[in-house]
């Protein structure tokens, strides 16, 4: 198995070889922006019974293309009050990073690159996930500075929002990545794939299953919380309050109106949807590797074909942003910030340390009484003050509930509700009926509001 | 070192293109000079005066932003944790189940003063 690589195959490459692959990078998302805004946009059409874009190129397959042109031929507006020198670097904050992360994701194994043997990588550190959850940071200041250089209500409260969900996201993000490093042991993006690769045996009643090897298998609920924290951190749908269009207008992008500098956040937007899911294949689907039936095949996991698998995984999960997005309302503010502090964090929590402690049952020198005593006393300190804070929160709930009945009770007797004059509302409503004709004809049927 | 090259590679190319875009974006197009284009967008009514050098925001995004902080150094001292889990062997679980409650003792009190609440 030479063909895969370690870190030790990285840093090893000359400068032009480096510099292909990344223009390769650079290339792949710039085109994969333009055909997945395309193929996103064709997809939700055929999901809402609508032809969509089908007029630029065949299928529309250039509409892309167009748009961005007419963006760039728009009259580029700045408004008289924006911070200027933070207006003009917001985007380019925004986009940089969105691109470095893919500098450790792996497409395939070792090839040979013009006589060179390389890894189909750009590089890789001892630290790779750690860099990507970085650049994921980096990125939230674009969105801060963008709401705050605008100087205008709705760019400032889009910002805000933003960084505020973002934030709050990238912790369960960074807590569901910590079972995969403790199953894979390394924080290297290629040795992930690489323990991905074979999947032990599991041993009961003398026989021996073979386990699946993907970590999506293995470690089912940080990918169910990773899922969900890939929407809220691109700011997709369901979790896409800040460009909540009724509310907020565009969101902290309004002052950056139809011009080349909107089409930036655009891009930035759509690789950091690349970025997430190129992670979750990475960590959680087997990276490059070829899927299972495919994998019988000996020559599947050599050579170019790896990024073959790869961006059919990519497309397939972008697909799925896509159906949800067809598919989910958006979240109310408050239901978000509460999902993601009052239920992915903790849950993330105890099931790392789940995760810990059936390792450790695992390791050959370890007494298992300690470690089952240990998981005991885990799991029901987790769920004591689980069981506590439902407890406690359903009495403020009612306590909450029964003094804003208080109040309207209170309203309803006076007159004035709180100085301002109500008008009485058990009067019949008049619908079609002239009230001077119901006057003059005693009998004329009253029509009031509800009925026909 | 070498290791880290090939992201200034590639964070060059990203900044190049992106420089360039936002830099050429006013060139490219049209120059017609209205008062009301230029005034911050608020669906056609006069805008609200901001004041200079920022105005303020609700207290309640810097919590969460403080919040975001203790909680992340959290999530890093979980890392080195994870890749070394094999050779702290049991050790390393009894330490992480103690680090994790006093963390949760933090958590817990957030939540019952309602930094968790959002209204």
């Amino acid at each position: 198995m030479n063909n895969v690589p370690t870190l030790d195959d990285f840093g090893h490459d000359p400068l032009w070889i480096t510099i292909i692959k990344a223009v390769a990078i650079f290339v792949f998302l710039m085109l994969g922006v333009l055909f997945g805004v395309w193929s996103e946009r064709k997809l939700i059409s055929r999901m809402q019974h609508r032809y969509g874009p089908n007029r630029a190129g065949k299928f529309g397959l250039l509409q892309s293309v167009a748009d961005g042109l007419k963006m760039g031929l728009k009259e580029d507006i700045m408004p008289r009050t924006v911070d200027k020198v933070i207006y003009f670097l917001a985007p380019v904050i925004l986009a940089v990073p969105a691109f470095l992360a893919f500098s450790v994701v792996p497409f395939g194994p070792m090839v040979s690159m013009f006589g060179h043997k390389t890894p189909l990588q750009l590089t890789d550190l001892p630290v790779a996930v750690l860099l990507v959850l970085a650049t994921a940071s980096i990125g939230v200041y674009g969105i801060v500075l963008a709401g705050w250089g605008s100087r205008s209500p709705y760019a400032m409260l889009g910002g805000l929002r933003s960084a505020a969900q973002v934030v709050s996201y990238e912790i369960a993000m960074g807590l569901s990545f910590v079972a995969v490093f403790l199953q894979a042991g390394t924080l290297s993006t290629s040795e992930i794939v690489s323990a991905q690769a074979q999947g032990g045996t599991w041993d009961v009643f003398g026989l021996s299953i073979p386990m699946p090897s993907w970590y999506v298998f293995s470690l089912l609920p940080s990918f169910a919380i990773y899922a969900v924290t890939m929407l809220g951190e691109t700011n997709r749908v369901p979790f896409d309050l800040p460009e909540g269009e009724g509310e907020l207008v565009g969101g902290f992008f309004t002052e950056y109106s139809s011009s080349l500098k909107f089409a930036i956040f655009m891009l930035a937007e759509y690789v950091n949807v690349f970025t997430v899911s190129a992670m979750a294949i990475t960590l959680f689907f087997g990276g490059w590797r070829a899927p299972w039936p495919i994998s019988l095949w000996d020559g599947a996991n050599a050579g170019w074909w790896p990024m073959l698998w790869f961006f059919l995984k990519l497309a397939i999960v972008f697909a799925c942003f896509v159906w949800i997005r067809a598919t989910l309302p958006r979240v109310r503010y408050d239901q978000l910030m509460a999902f993601g502090w009052k239920v992915l964090i903790p849950v993330n929590l105890a099931w790392i340390m789940i995760a810990a402690t059936f390792k450790a049952m695992r390791m050959p020198d370890t007494t298992r009484g300690v470690v089952l005593a240990i998981g005991a006393v885990i799991l029901i300190g987790a769920f004591a003050i689980w069981l506590r804070f439902d407890t406690v929160n359903q009495r403020r709930r009612e306590a909450r509930a029964a003094q804003i009945e208080a109040e309207f009770e209170q309203l309803r007797e006076e007159p004035t509700a709180g100085g301002f004059p109500v008008p009485p509302l058990d009067l019949p409503h008049y619908h079609g009926v002239v009230p001077e004709q119901a006057r003059r004809h005693a009998d004329a049927k009253e029509v009031t509001s509800g009925s026909n | 070192m070498q290791l880290y090259v090939p992201i200034l590679v590639l964070a060059v190319l990203a900044a190049g293109f992106a420089v360039f875009s936002v830099s050429i974006a006013p060139f490219t197009g049209p120059k017609r000079w209205n008062r009301a284009k230029l005034d911050a967008y608020e669906c056609g009514i006069e805008p609200t005066p901001q004041p200079v050098g920022g105005g303020r925001f609700p207290l309640k995004y810097m919590i969460t932003a403080m919040l975001f902080i203790v909680f992340d150094i959290e999530i890093i001292f979980l890392y080195p944790w994870a890749v070394a889990f094999d050779k702290l062997g049991l050790f390393g679980l009894v330490e992480m189940v103690l680090f994790i409650v006093t963390v949760l003792v933090a958590y817990a009190y957030v939540w019952r003063r309602r930094g968790l609440d959002w209204d």
